[in-house]
């Protein structure tokens, strides 16, 4: 800038500028950047707590993986995730914990394997079809009233079902005695309890399409089905993993259904007699997390080092499924997205 | 990524084509109760040809209680471009919607009297065949979240079917996108997913979506008003091209532009269609005071 200011600067610079246009005044060469400071002092008071707020949990986060990591590099030894439980006076001969880790595997599966089609199906039918507009509504309020349901009822009301003589094939029998409780047992429960989180999360992805988008499709003449296949459900992929990132989130951290419903065993206890995937999941198992319970001091087994090995191995299974659906949201990022 | 967007900014800006010989002088054109709309001259040759293709005979759509479209008779050319013009609310945008059936997704709408393509009844046509020879270009460019080619390849094959080889495909695909005149931008990387191509680029696809399924009518729903200045002349001079494959049918908000690229203009308000006519008397001597007033910026 020029000491004259903008005036002087008109008057000396029309070479080059036809029609006596005049360069726009440049602004000057501030680097301003809106403050609070003229804030009120509630409102700074307020942004600041939202600071500390925000800054306490990552600490709280970050605090809770980082012991975690250490006591977990500290203990685990990979032959713990080979070694089944054993039963033992010191901790070198109690064996390691791979029951409860492969029975965490089994029931993400299995469980993941009928929540999430089941899930999709229910979102994408209340987003694209919902009528009739009563059933629809009375299926939003059902999948609404299971999400609230606490994981010990789902348990209790899985022995009830899972006794009956009729599903007696889905556990270990005894002289007519159906036992009722076993993977298949858990995984039903737990798939039910993972659901709503996937119908929400598959809802909120289908609901973010713009209409022109389904319409463009309907214009070319596909047909719903097809629009939903090609359209719909690759589009909303990024959603649905969360949605099933947060289900399994919450089958591979409930103790409630697996002490009740999969019988919390140390070890797997296949049924004798049966085929073989089926008489392991016919059978009784544990998990992770109950491993945790039992081993922490509280627990029956109170070898708390291998709680620690057991529960990192746990934090890494989650973080691992974390990571794999951030991936998926960042590519669905480099496709791009409509303007509304 | 960075190729396309060079070579976007490499095509000039579209100068219209000026007739030296325009048949309607604007001495003639606009006498002394001129609306005053345009000083431009129309730009665009007169259509070589026009074929019926679509038919229009009164045509009432209700939303419930509500009348949205009523009782309007229209014909439909292949080798013209029939402009829809109207404040918002008219009908203009229902009635386009009504020619490949897509009103029928709004449950509440309800039809009467007959759209006829090529003679038939269109409620006699099954409605995904009927979509496929009437398509449709959004307001919003709508490119499906995949790429160039699988946009264009989705429209060609079976429903949701995955079948047919990209090899198959190519020369279709190309096809298509060589006539929404995309090709020579995107041919180096139809791998490039289309929702990052620019508003622009992402219109043409879209018609070149349209067009790939070897449509007879194009209905094109204001396609231009998310578009810059630059971007909607490209367009404009391919609708002009188009019309003598398709008969080309357009909903716009933009006076000027269905001045600039209509052969034909329907005026519509409040449902009612005021004034059909050739878009250099609809525009310099309406046969109607509305029409009057809503070109020459009365009201709307």
């Amino acid at each position: 800038m020029t000491p004259g200011g903008p005036q002087a600067q008109t008057e000396e610079l029309p070479v080059g500028l036809p029609g006596g246009l005049t360069e726009p005044p440049q602004p000057p060469p501030t680097n301003a950047v809106e403050g609070s400071s003229t804030w009120s002092l509630l409102d700074r008071l307020g942004l600041a707590f939202c600071w500390f707020l925000g800054l306490l949990f990552c600490a709280i986060a970050a605090a809770i993986v980082i012991y975690l990591l250490i006591k977990g590099i500290q203990f685990l030894k990979p032959s713990m995730l080979v070694t089944p439980a054993a039963a033992g006076f010191t901790e070198g001969e109690s064996g390691g914990f791979s029951d409860a880790f492969f029975g965490t595997l089994i029931l993400g599966v299995m469980s993941l394997t009928l929540a999430l089609p089941t899930g999709v199906a229910i979102a994408v039918w209340l987003v694209e079809y919902g009528r009739p507009k009563a059933l629809a509504r009375v299926t939003e309020m059902t999948v609404e009233a299971i999400a609230g349901i606490p994981s010990v009822v789902f348990a209790l009301f899985g022995t009830v079902i899972f006794s009956s003589a009729a599903l007696g094939f889905l556990s270990r029998t005894n002289e007519g005695v159906v036992f009722g409780r076993s993977f298949f047992a858990a995984a039903a429960m737990l798939a039910l309890e993972a659901l709503p989180l996937i119908v929400a999360s598959t809802r909120e992805g289908l609901n973010a399409i713009p209409r022109h988008v389904r319409e463009a499709s309907y214009g070319v003449g596909k047909t719903k089905a097809a629009t939903t296949r090609r359209i719909l459900l690759p589009t909303c992929r990024p959603q649905i993993a969360t949605g099933a990132m947060l289900g399994l989130g919450r089958i591979i951290g409930d103790t409630a259904i697996i002490v009740i419903l999969l019988g919390a065993t140390q070890n797997f206890s296949p049924v004798e007699g049966a085929p073989f995937p089926l008489n392991y999941l016919r059978g009784a198992g544990t998990t992770l997390t109950n491993f945790v319970y039992e081993a922490s001091p509280t627990g029956n087994l109170n070898q708390p080092d291998k709680a620690y090995a057991a529960a990192f191995v746990l934090l890494f299974i989650v973080l691992l499924l974390n990571a794999a659906t951030d991936l998926i949201h960042s590519r669905a990022r480099k496709a791009g997205t409509w303007s509304h | 990524m960075e190729s396309l967007t060079r070579q976007h900014a490499q095509v000039p800006p579209p100068i219209r084509r000026l007739d030296p010989q325009d048949p309607t002088p604007a001495a003639e054109a606009a006498p002394e109760r001129s609306t005053n709309f345009v000083a431009a001259k129309r730009s665009i040759a007169a259509p070589q040809f026009s074929i019926r293709r679509m038919e229009v005979d009164k045509v009432s759509i209700h939303y419930d209680a509500k009348e949205a479209v009523k009782s309007v008779s229209l014909p439909i050319r292949q080798g013209e471009v029939l402009a829809l013009i109207g404040p918002s609310g008219c009908g203009k945008t229902t009635l386009l919607r009504s020619l490949n059936r897509l009103t029928e997704l709004t449950a509440a709408a309800k039809l009467t009297g007959s759209i006829r393509l090529d003679d038939v009844d269109i409620r006699l046509i099954e409605p995904t065949l009927l979509r496929r020879r009437v398509t449709m270009v959004f307001q919003q460019p709508n490119p499906f979240p995949m790429s160039v080619f699988d946009n264009i390849a989705y429209v060609l094959r079976e429903q949701g079917s995955r079948r047919m080889k990209k090899k198959v495909l190519e020369p279709q695909v190309h096809s298509a996108l060589q006539r929404a005149g995309l090709f020579e931008e995107v041919k180096d990387n139809l791998k490039h997913p289309a929702l990052k191509l620019s508003g622009g680029q992402q219109q043409r696809l879209c018609i070149a979506r349209a067009l790939a399924a070897e449509p007879e009518v194009l209905l094109l729903d204001e396609p231009c008003s998310a578009l810059d200045p630059q971007s909607t002349a490209v367009i404009e001079d391919l609708i002009v091209k188009l019309r003598e494959d398709v008969a080309v049918v357009i909903v716009t908000h933009n006076l000027q532009q269905a001045y600039r690229i209509a052969d034909h203009v329907a005026f519509m308000y409040l449902g009612d269609l005021v004034e059909y006519n050739s878009a250099t008397r609809l525009f310099n001597t309406p046969a109607q005071d509305r029409t009057r007033e809503y070109v020459s910026g009365a009201f709307g």
